[in-house]
């Protein structure tokens, strides 16, 4: 066993670093740095299917992740899935004519919700909702279209 | 610290080992009727004792006859099935364990092994205890460890460990440790074994001066006759569970019983049987062969 | 003894309600040492000391195993993932791949069973040979109550070192991850990290990574103390209770992994 002071020092120095690694981890590996949490304001979209979009998914424009999906739920009024956004306070021009739309990261990467941005003067504040949506495409109505398709053309 | 001057009368009750009750104050550890067994085996079997105060008093028997484990029931570690132990008008197995450890501080124990912490030096194991129970200044500390180091002529060695010291050493550290409170008596478990002959002369001398110096009261549990003889003011031996005899030394040496006479002589066969107890040899012999076929 | 099946078959009986009664007991006394031991936590917190001695003793001396192995762990899962992943050309989600793999799992568990091996059965050792060498009982009769004293700063030592080294673990195999994936294997490096901190979780993932090394760090901590406590006082006691305690310690790692990762990531 070393003397008390070289005990101290290296006791610190381990937890220091163990710290550390959890700080790391934190802010490197996971979504913390990322993840907004409760600042940024909300908007939000409905769609008539969103696949297979999860909670947490990266919201972006033109490729810059803006914000994240905070809930996903279901409307039973008019059968459409009603997903919120929470958008990063230091994006606040998003003009109401926006379009939402959900793509897929690669062929069988993670699904996501793209804003591309319209021309309107006036901004989408807090609570707003995206008029115009566009559906998650699920791959099996695809072949099923392109079937039907060649099926009419043959 | 407690009175030192064993009435005369009372002394003599107790070596007469008849009229125990009348040994009055000046017992500091008493049992009665003390019920133990381990593991299926009685221990003892309604045995009583009379430890008087600033004695050396020596509990001797055979290996195996549950020394150790008296002084681990007169320390409280171990519980009796029945009877009871007295320690300086205390009840020791009524006590709570606040109150038992108030006891223990008065009590000290010198471990066949010394029992030192070994990742702490000879210096820090001395005043381990009063670190642990008083509130003194490290300077204080520093006096007290170096006076009971030097008790026990070891004031040389504060800066070793625990492994580098030899056997008696260690058990000498041991002893600066269980006289670092000052307490009111030391238990003694097994002090002379495994010692060479200047190391016993060494511990049986500062036992005797330790004891007559600050007015201990000293238990020795032995089974080394020819030492424990030297020293004890008072002995008992144990056997079987039971109390064998008791007496001064000159009174065991006369005691008449052959079993006494075998342990005191040392004679290989008496009484007590060279043999563990077992089934006739021949039959024994004939159920070894027969039990290769059986299987 | 062939002729008499039941008497075998009551003698079976008997050796296993026997073996039961005895587990039963060894159970008991482990609880009643925990509730011991958690009982000397007030004491501990007047001797911050010890308690420093025993973070050093079970943490800081732990830390070259667990950084080597993390490495190691964190390269190799880079090595293999590549190989399967790139055959979906998904080879982009390495980073996910390989860091969730280490702080949802590996770094909890392979840490929890390297401790149990470096740190445990050298706690089960100690306390046995204290034990046997009657430090423990020479600590009673100075009126010092050795669970207190002796047991409650490992345990907490132990509770404490845990998630440290985990945190440790996970984060050296992510870098080791990172090298032999975009160093030597050529994966884009913004994919990398960004689909990692896409993925990875900060409370699902990293802290319930934190809780499982924390429940490890008790589990690993208590068995190791109380093998020691319970060992037979002899030189072939303590090392079979050494060998317990990496047994038991690995088999309830991997059980109590299995439970947790089902209470927390099992939907």
């Amino acid at each position: 066993m070393p003397r008390l002071r070289t005990l101290e020092i290296m006791v610190g120095a381990f937890m220091a670093a163990g710290f550390l690694a959890l700080f790391f981890l934190a802010m490197e590996v996971s979504n913390l740095s990322a993840d907004v949490g409760g600042e940024g304001y909300r908007l939000q979209a409905r769609f008539e299917n969103v696949g297979s979009l999860k909670v947490r998914a990266p919201v972006t424009i033109a490729g810059v992740r803006v914000g994240r999906v905070e809930a996903i739920d279901f409307d039973p009024q008019r059968f459409e899935a009603l997903v919120t956004l929470r958008i990063d306070p230091r994006y606040r021009q998003i003009p109401e004519d926006t379009i939402a739309s959900i793509f897929t990261a690669g062929l069988l990467g993670e699904q996501y919700v793209s804003l591309s941005a319209g021309g309107s003067e006036v901004n989408l504040g807090d609570g707003g909702l995206l008029e115009q949506t566009q559906s998650a495409l699920v791959l099996e109505q695809m072949i099923g279209q392109f079937l039907f398709k060649k099926a009419e053309e043959g | 610290m407690e009175p030192h001057s064993p009435r005369d009368s009372s002394e003599a009750g107790t070596l007469s080992g008849v009229r125990l009750d009348e040994a009055g104050d000046d017992v500091l550890v008493r049992v009665r009727g003390l019920v133990f067994g381990h593991g299926g085996r009685r221990i003892f079997d309604g045995v009583d004792l009379d430890l008087p105060r600033g004695k050396v008093t020596a509990v001797m028997g055979p290996s195996g006859t549950g020394k150790t484990t008296l002084l681990k029931l007169i320390g409280g570690q171990l519980r009796p099935e029945s009877g009871h132990i007295e320690v300086d008008g205390q009840d020791v197995h009524a006590l709570s364990k606040a109150e038992l450890f108030r006891l223990r501080t008065r009590m000290g124990m010198l471990f066949q092994s010394g029992a030192l912490l070994t990742d702490l030096s000879v210096f820090d194991n001395v005043a381990y205890p009063l670190r642990e129970h008083t509130t003194l200044p490290e300077s204080m500390i520093r006096k007290l460890v170096l006076i009971k180091l030097e008790a026990v002529g070891l004031r040389g060695a504060r800066d070793l460990m625990p492994g580098e010291l030899s056997g008696g050493m260690a058990r000498r550290v041991a002893l600066a440790r269980a006289i670092a409170l000052d307490p009111m008596m030391i238990l003694y478990d097994e002090p002379f074994t495994g010692q060479d002959p200047i190391s016993m002369g060494v511990l049986v001398n500062l036992i005797r001066r330790l004891n007559d110096a600050s007015r201990l009261t000293s238990i020795v549990v032995s089974h080394d006759v020819a030492d424990t003889l030297a020293i004890a003011d008072y002995l008992y031996v144990i056997a079987g569970g039971q109390v064998m005899a008791r007496g001064t030394p000159a009174e065991i040496r006369a005691n008449p019983s052959d079993w006494v006479t075998q342990f005191m002589e040392g004679l290989p066969d008496g009484p007590v049987h060279f043999h563990y107890p077992a089934v006739p040899l021949a039959g024994d012999l004939l159920e070894a062969s027969l039990e290769p076929g059986d299987a | 003894m062939v002729g008499k099946p039941r008497q075998i078959m009551f003698e079976s009986l008997a050796r296993l309600g026997h073996l039961g009664l005895h587990a039963l007991a060894r159970i008991g006394r482990g609880h009643l040492l925990l509730l011991a031991i958690l009982g000397g936590s007030a004491s501990l917190a007047a001797r911050p000391r010890l308690l420093l001695a025993q973070i050093y003793n079970i943490g800081v001396l732990s830390v070259l195993i667990i950084v080597v192995s993390g490495l190691f762990v964190g390269m190799v899962l880079s090595l293999q993932g590549h190989y399967v992943l790139s055959q979906f050309g998904a080879a982009e989600s390495l980073g996910v791949m390989v860091a969730a793999s280490l702080v949802r799992e590996l770094g909890p568990v392979v840490t929890a069973l390297l401790v149990a091996g470096r740190a445990g059965s050298a706690l089960t050792a100690e306390i046995g040979l204290m034990k046997a060498t009657e430090q423990l009982s020479g600590l009673e009769m100075m009126a010092v109550d050795p669970v207190k004293r002796i047991l409650t700063p490992r345990f907490f030592g132990g509770l404490v070192s845990m998630p440290l080294l985990a945190a440790l673990f996970s984060a050296v195999g992510v870098m080791g991850g990172y090298f032999v994936g975009v160093g030597l294997l050529g994966v884009d490096e913004g994919a990398f990290w960004s689909q990692m901190q896409n993925k990875i979780d900060f409370r699902e993932d990293i802290v319930n990574g934190v809780i499982k090394s924390l429940v490890f760090g008790w589990v690993v901590t208590w068995i190791a103390l109380f093998e020691g406590h319970d060992a037979t006082p002899t030189s072939e006691g303590v090392s079979r209770a050494t060998t317990r305690t990496v047994v038991h310690s690995a088999l309830a790692v991997l059980g109590l992994d299995f439970v947790l990762t089902a209470l927390m990531f099992g939907d």
